[in-house]
């Protein structure tokens, strides 16, 4: 699960983020009791919260909690959802699960990669889309089913999808 | 308020009764899990309460029926009415729909059908509230349509009847009659002896016997026990644990407390992917009203029994929903399983004795207390006993979730539950048991659904998920796919996994491209039996079964792509080209507008043609052609 290639990863842009610890002391020790075992739901609450996990940030929970950094990056890229890199404004989650993959998913993937010209797992370079892909969001009788931010598209094909785009800015 | 006895029970079940089955006015419940949120229910809900709440309508929301490929489902009742589902009905829908139940008039086209009797399994021992209500002509009973007429609903029982936020609905649905019972008049052990003797097995997908697993557990050494719900819900296409949560969060939890007492522990945890914000929500909820009427936390039914529930969220890792993964990962940690020789139920989370149920395990626990280990016993087969919720999904007319007694025919839950196939179209074959799992072909359609039978197949019961596919899918690329998917999500801590994964998908990419050559089916074989015998979990264990089972069945579009260089089913897009047929073409056009890449030219009421230089096999001229003239080459 690509360990080897964070390192590089983590090198992006540390210091255009602002990061406000004292929020993270908040959530580490009020919300989280300081708990090491809630490491997953704290790393997943700033994930969300910055859209990502800068560097400064796993740096911090790491002191603050006393984990290894090098456990902290073990967690950060075992777990499919956490991001090492900033995320796009929109995001867009396309369903790849077996059954909205034999109703078409693979050719609305292969559109969007076109359309966007990245592949899954990246951004664009004006930062409007980040572009994922999912195994299952559990919509799979409605499907195929992808997701932008949080809405859900369903019994969808790569036509609507490159419509629905125009809307997010 | 704190429910301390079974009056307070039996108090809460009447005063709900009314709201639930004879509301004082009309009734519109929306079906409300994500299912039926993605296709338009949130704004039929917030339509329908800006246009009628003021009417004096009660507008509530429920979890899903099942029936997905019809939602948005609205369910209206009035007293002395009939009570009716209504299919489709989107925002501008709603008002019409009402206004004609408000009249009387009931138009065909956007009913499912006419309820007959909406009691759950643990409510025989009340009068079917509809008894009185004089059915209407020329429509069909809800329970009589193929869908629901061969269903038996016990997990699934309360999903699209309560209001998944309002615990005083699932007690007025016979919920928490179980656990006052083993509370209060059974012992732990003889609680284990009713599971066990029920025959109810795990519905995560191994179908270990869940009464033998608590047993191991009670009995083993240690200080503090845990118990924990298994929402990890990863095989993609499978989505029962969702509809559960969603819909009737409280049989898990009540399932839980009952799994608690038995085994002896005080502290739970339910592991929830988070690609399920809803059921979340809904679980936090749950816990809260749980706790605020003692049916929680400490002093539970004042028994002096305490138990409390943490939530922990998945964090996108198809492998967590393994056991011994699952236990490190609430520990914090990165989710790689642990070799089996030692236990869960022995050493699991911290070091302690731990037992791990799935979502539909926990969610069939209250209604054996309730109904008996008999009655449950009583249903299914030989060695499967009650029902098992199938998720119908892929080329199928009616998706949606079933529940079914164990030993239905496929073709049973695929042709008259599932309609068959849609467009006319032949069936190929169905997949079952997720990425672990088999494609069976039509040969085997009257095979019994139970975990031996579907075993003897190559494919294994899993979590229940059923993807039914026709012509348009090649087996071989399906395959490929699966291998895509758990190469991806192999933790990668033994060689036979994470290197002959690779090495599988490697091949498999090939023949997909066309660069299969002899002796690779051979080579196929043989890796696989390694993967499945050397592999530490059951992830690298059971991954080779969607190769052996398309293998086995579908031997021949293997050699087709290999040899001939030819893929039947237009999928791999090396080997194969659309072409049209002029003999079928009536030139509708429909092809021409719609390519993409404007490949196709041709005059109206002429037959048309494909420029193969600019076709890209989007296939969006196939799947759009009306008289299957787009042929594939
Ligand atoms: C790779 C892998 C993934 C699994 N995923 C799930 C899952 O998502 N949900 C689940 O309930 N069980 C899953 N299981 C099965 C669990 O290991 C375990 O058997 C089950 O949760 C036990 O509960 P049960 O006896 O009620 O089925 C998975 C197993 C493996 C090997
Ligand atoms: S079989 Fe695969 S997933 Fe299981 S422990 Fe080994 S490498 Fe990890
Ligand atoms: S397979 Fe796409 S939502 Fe389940």
């Amino acid at each position: 699960m690509g360990e080897i290639a964070v390192a590089k990863e983590t090198g992006a842009q540390p210091g255009a983020v602002e990061v406000d610890f004292r929020a993270i002391d908040d959530l580490i020790f009020t919300r989280f009791n300081g708990d090491k075992e809630n490491i997953i739901m704290i790393l997943q609450a700033l994930n969300k919260e910055y859209n990502w996990l800068p560097e400064p940030v796993l740096n911090y929970v790491s002191t603050r909690l006393d984990i290894p950094l090098s456990q902290m990056y073990g967690v950060a890229t075992f777990y499919s959802m956490f991001s090492l890199e900033p995320r796009g404004r929109h995001l867009i989650c396309l369903c790849t699960g077996t059954a909205c993959h034999v109703r078409g998913g693979q050719i609305i993937k292969e559109r969007l990669e076109a359309h966007l010209g990245i592949k899954p797992g990246k951004t664009t370079e004006d930062m409007r889309f980040t572009f994922e892909t999912v195994r299952c969001i559990g919509c799979c009788s409605i499907g195929p089913v992808a997701k932008i931010d949080e809405k859900v598209y369903s019994r969808t094909n790569s036509a609507a999808i490159l419509k629905a785009l125009e809307g997010y800015t | 308020m704190k429910i301390r006895s079974k009056d307070d029970l039996d108090k809460i079940r009447s005063k709900v009764h009314d709201s639930l089955y004879s509301p004082p006015c009309l009734k519109i419940n929306v079906g409300m899990a994500t299912c039926g949120i993605a296709t338009g229910a949130q704004d039929t809900y917030n339509k329908a309460l800006e246009i009628f709440e003021k009417e004096g309508v009660s507008v509530a929301k429920t979890g899903c029926m099942g029936f997905c490929e019809q939602e948005p489902l609205v369910d209206i009742l009035a007293p002395g009415k009939p009570r009716i589902v209504y299919r489709h009905v989107t925002e501008d829908k709603i008002q019409e729909v009402v206004e004609s139940y408000q009249k009387g008039e009931y138009p065909k086209k956007s009913i499912l059908g006419q309820m007959k009797d909406p009691r759950s399994v643990l409510e025989d021992d009340i009068e079917n509230p509809l008894r009185g209500a004089v059915p209407i002509n020329g429509i069909p009973f809800l329970e009589e349509i193929p869908f629901f007429s061969k269903q038996l609903k016990i997990a699934l029982r309360n999903c699209g009847y309560i209001d998944p936020d309002n615990i005083e609905e699932y007690i007025g649905r016979g919920g928490y009659f179980s656990l006052f019972r083993c509370l209060n008049e059974m012992e732990p052990e003889e609680t284990i002896a009713s599971i066990k003797e029920s025959g109810l097995r795990g519905r995560g997908g191994a179908g270990f016997p869940t009464g033998i697993k608590w047993e191991a557990c009670r009995k083993a050494e240690g200080e503090k026990r845990y118990v924990m719900c298994n929402a990890d819900e990863g095989d993609p296409g499978a989505y029962m644990d969702r509809s559960v949560l969603e819909g009737d969060p409280y049989s898990v939890l009540e399932g839980m407390v009952i799994g608690a007492y038995a085994i002896g522990s005080n502290d739970g945890f339910i592991y929830v992917r988070h690609e399920y914000p809803l059921a979340v929500v809904r679980l936090v909820e749950t816990i809260k009203q749980a706790e605020a009427y003692g049916l929680l936390g400490s002093n539970i039914l004042g028994t002096g029994f305490d138990f409390n529930i943490k939530i922990s969220t998945g964090a996108g890792a198809f492998v967590c929903g393994e056991s011994t993964a699952l236990m490190r990962s609430l520990e914090g940690k990165v989710g790689r399983p642990r070799a089996k020789y030692i236990r869960s139920v022995e050493k699991g989370y911290r070091d302690s004795p731990s037992t791990l149920n799935n979502v539909e395990t926990w969610a069939n626990v209250p209604p054996i207390i309730s109904k008996g280990a008999q009655w449950y016993a009583s249903l299914g087969t030989e060695k499967s006993k009650g029902t098992k919720v199938f998720s119908l999904v892929g080329k199928v007319r009616n998706t949606g979730l079933v529940e079914v007694a164990m030993g239905a025919s496929l073709r049973t839950i695929i042709f008259d539950i599932g309609g068959g196939i849609p467009r006319k179209r032949e069936f190929k074959a169905v997949q079952t048991g997720g990425p672990s799992g088999g494609c069976i072909p039509e040969d085997y359609l009257d095979t019994p659904v139970d975990y031996e039978h579907l075993a003897k197949l190559g494919a294994i019961m899993g979590s229940g998920g059923m993807i039914v596919m026709d012509r348009d899918t090649c087996m071989v690329d399906l395959a490929r796919y699966f291998l895509e998917f758990l190469q991806e999500e192999s933790c990668g801590q033994c060689v036979p996994c994470r290197e002959g994964i690779k090495r599988l998908l490697e091949i498999l990419t090939d023949i997909c491209a066309g660069k299969g050559k002899e002796g690779d089916i051979e080579l196929l074989e043989a890796l696989s039996d390694t993967v499945v015998k050397t592999s530490l979990c059951a992830l690298g264990g059971t991954a080779p079964n969607p190769v052996l089972s398309t293998l086995k069945y579908f031997r021949n579009e293997y050699e087709a792509h290999i040899y001939d260089k030819k893929c039947p089913a237009g999928v791999c897009k090396e080997l194969f080209y659309y072409e049209i047929d002029e003999e079928k073409c009536n030139g509708c056009h429909i092809c021409f507008l719609r390519c993409p890449q404007k490949a196709i030219s041709g005059e109206k009421k002429k037959p048309h043609t494909i420029d193969q230089e600019k076709c890209i096999k989007c296939s969006i001229c196939y799947q759009s052609c009306k008289v299957d003239a787009i042929a594939i080459r």
